[in-house]
């Protein structure tokens, strides 16, 4: 069985966002970039299936970016991941354009199942897998909190919803996002560090697989919201019980 | 304009959230003929609740009794192109994000996800949207038709009743061009006697400060029972069991704005906050004076919440 895992090279989320004086793009100058947190889960889960599963599996990651993405796809490698294909871009993509790459990359891989994250945590979209599951017909689960194999090729797998957790019989090929329970991804120990650093990862351009540019969103400026609180420090209960009655109260 | 909306209920009614994508529609053209479209099986009372709030398209029929993604986007995609609608839009629920961005995927995939405010700039809709964890509002717009769009509920206000009675159009459901990809096979949820968290005019929520779920209940539940709310928390006690998944506010939780909100032993990560700042008042106790929690909060007190909280609780039963 083969698995692509999706991974997209963001701004570490511990890190302080700025603006490009034109407030056009965030300012990414000395800005630490991690692999997608979401998408490391979706490795880990790969590798899990690939530990557990009975028939050999094949792990190719997939990053659509800058050059330096071929940092976020050597973490990918060093966790497991057997090779990576990096498809060079450099500016931004709507989740369309991404999910119109995936699709190519995925006519050319024939993967059995894509694991991905539910969202990229800088443009926080969480539409990028729904509209691959969409373009190529394929089963689609999303927020996925647990994954298990079963007998012929099923699957199950129980989603986080705002209702509770859902369970989903499908059959492969699928498309199924990773949720934060999933798993808790590993870090890559020093000798798959050394060892990854020889696997190869493929370069190759989006003229190569077909694909053309077809923008659908178009960012026009961008801000930084302030709020501004009282920031009011209370040492008396009866104080703290005065403002909560307050606040009911407004409305 | 024709818009259409993908609504969402609970037993017998239209869920607050689609009221407020209600709202939105009527905003952003108030001549819009709007539609909201009920997706389900055996749905009278639900549809005598839906016409209460705009037209009503019915698609009812044992085939679509589960919400699948497959399904329900196939159909919706159907129902876009037979209608020639400009604009799909729903809520920003996981309901409406698996569902709609399914369908976008199918339509051309112009879609803006998560808006909470918008601009008519020369007859052009321009979509505000947060993203880095909302440490970033863009503002967007869209290329092609029709627009796929969700909308936060808690950036616009239900829409309100008028008393009239909206017209219902039944739709013809052919079962057998319905793909079937995938089996729903249940859904198991921790059913609570509190409001939901992004419904509630109060919301109370615990971090890593609660021990283990029968603190959470006392603090936590405690104080919110005792202000009639509901009850939250953030991902560290989600991660660690002590609470169910439904109950986390923050950039990958649910994302609530009410009159208060409590924070008990929470640190204020950029994460969480991205669920909870735009709640009216924001009351925040934390045993450590630096937690950032602070510094997006009215009023703050130091100090143990295992002993500030039953005292707090207290006053308000004495009353
Ligand atoms: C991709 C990603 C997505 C995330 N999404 C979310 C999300 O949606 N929601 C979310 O909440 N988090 C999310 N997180 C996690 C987030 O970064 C923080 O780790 C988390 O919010 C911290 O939770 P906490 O405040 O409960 O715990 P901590 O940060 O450990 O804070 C506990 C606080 O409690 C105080 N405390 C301890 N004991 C007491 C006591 N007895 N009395 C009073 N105060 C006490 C401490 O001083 C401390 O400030 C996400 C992280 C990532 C990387
Ligand atoms: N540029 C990219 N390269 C690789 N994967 C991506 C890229 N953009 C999005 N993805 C994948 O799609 C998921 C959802 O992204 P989004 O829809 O943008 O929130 C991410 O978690 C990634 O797995």
């Amino acid at each position: 069985m083969k698995i692509l895992v999706t991974c997209k090279r963001v701004p570490d989320p511990d890190q302080k966002i700025r603006l490009q004086a034109d407030s056009r793009e965030i300012d990414s100058e000395n800005l630490p970039y991690i692999l997608n947190p979401f998408d490391a889960i979706a490795v880990e889960e790969s590798l899990r299936i690939r530990e557990t599963h009975g028939e050999p599996v094949e792990i190719v990651a997939i990053g659509i970016g800058v050059e330096e993405c071929d940092k976020t796809l050597r973490t990918a490698l060093a966790m497991g991941a057997d090779r990576a294909v990096l498809i060079p871009w450099d500016s931004f993509l709507d989740p369309w354009n991404v999910s119109g790459i995936l699709e190519k990359i995925i006519q050319r891989e024939n993967p059995s199942l894509v694991l991905m994250g539910k969202q990229a945590v800088d443009g926080d979209s969480n539409q990028t897998g729904q509209m691959l599951a969409a373009r190529l017909g394929w089963a689609q689960a999303t927020f996925a909190s647990r994954i298990e194999f079963q007998s012929g090729g099923k699957l199950k797998v129980e989603r986080e919803t705002d209702s509770g957790i859902e369970t989903l019989g499908l059959n492969l090929p699928a498309i199924i996002t990773a949720d934060l329970r999933l798993n808790e991804p590993r870090y890559a120990s020093l000798p798959s560090i050394m060892k990854a650093r020889k696997k190869p990862i493929e370069r190759i351009e989006t003229s190569e697989l077909g694909w053309a540019p077809d923008p659908k969103v178009e960012i026009i400026n961008m801000s930084m919201p302030q709020t501004s609180r009282k920031k009011v420090r209370l040492t008396d209960i009866s104080d703290l019980v005065a403002r909560i009655k307050e606040a009911l109260k407004t409305n | 304009m024709k818009i259409l909306i993908l609504g969402e209920y609970e037993k017998n009614g239209m869920k607050r959230a689609t009221q407020s994508a209600i709202r939105f529609a009527q905003s952003i053209d108030p001549d819009a003929e709007i539609e909201t479209i009920v997706i389900g099986w055996q749905m009278d009372s639900v549809i005598q609740d839906f016409k209460r709030w705009s037209n009503v398209l019915i698609a009812d029929h044992e085939s679509l009794a589960v919400p699948t993604a497959d399904r329900y986007g196939r159909l919706l995609k159907t129902i876009v192109l037979e209608r020639n609608a400009d604009i799909l839009l729903g809520a920003t629920t996981t309901f409406c994000k698996d569902v709609l961005a399914n369908a976008a995927g199918q339509l051309g995939g112009a879609m803006v996800g998560d808006i909470i405010g918008h601009d008519n700039r020369d007859g052009e809709l321009l979509f505000q949207r947060p993203m880095y964890a909302g440490s970033v509002v863009a503002t967007v717009r869209l290329i092609g038709t029709p627009k796929i769009l969700t909308v936060r509920p808690s950036s616009y206000p239900p829409s309100a009743e008028t008393g009239e009675i909206f017209t219902t159009t039944k739709m013809e459901i052919d079962a057998a061009v319905l793909p079937d990809l995938v089996r729903y096979e249940g859904l198991r949820s921790q059913s609570s006697s509190r409001p939901d968290v992004t419904e509630a005019r109060v919301v109370v929520s615990g971090g890593r400060a609660l021990k283990n779920s029968e603190d959470f209940e006392t603090i936590v539940g405690g104080l919110a029972d005792a202000l009639c709310g509901a009850t939250g928390s953030s991902r560290v006690l989600v991660d660690n069991g002590i609470t169910p998944n439904e109950l986390q506010v923050g950039q990958t939780g649910k994302i609530v704005a009410p009159d208060l909100y409590v924070a008990l032993g929470i640190s204020g990560a950029i994460q969480h906050l991205a669920g909870m700042k735009n709640s009216k008042t924001i009351i925040a106790i934390n045993n450590d004076s630096e937690a950032p929690i602070f510094d997006v909060s009215d009023y703050g007190m130091v100090g143990d919440i295992y002993q500030i909280v039953p005292d707090l609780i207290k006053a308000f039963h004495a009353d």
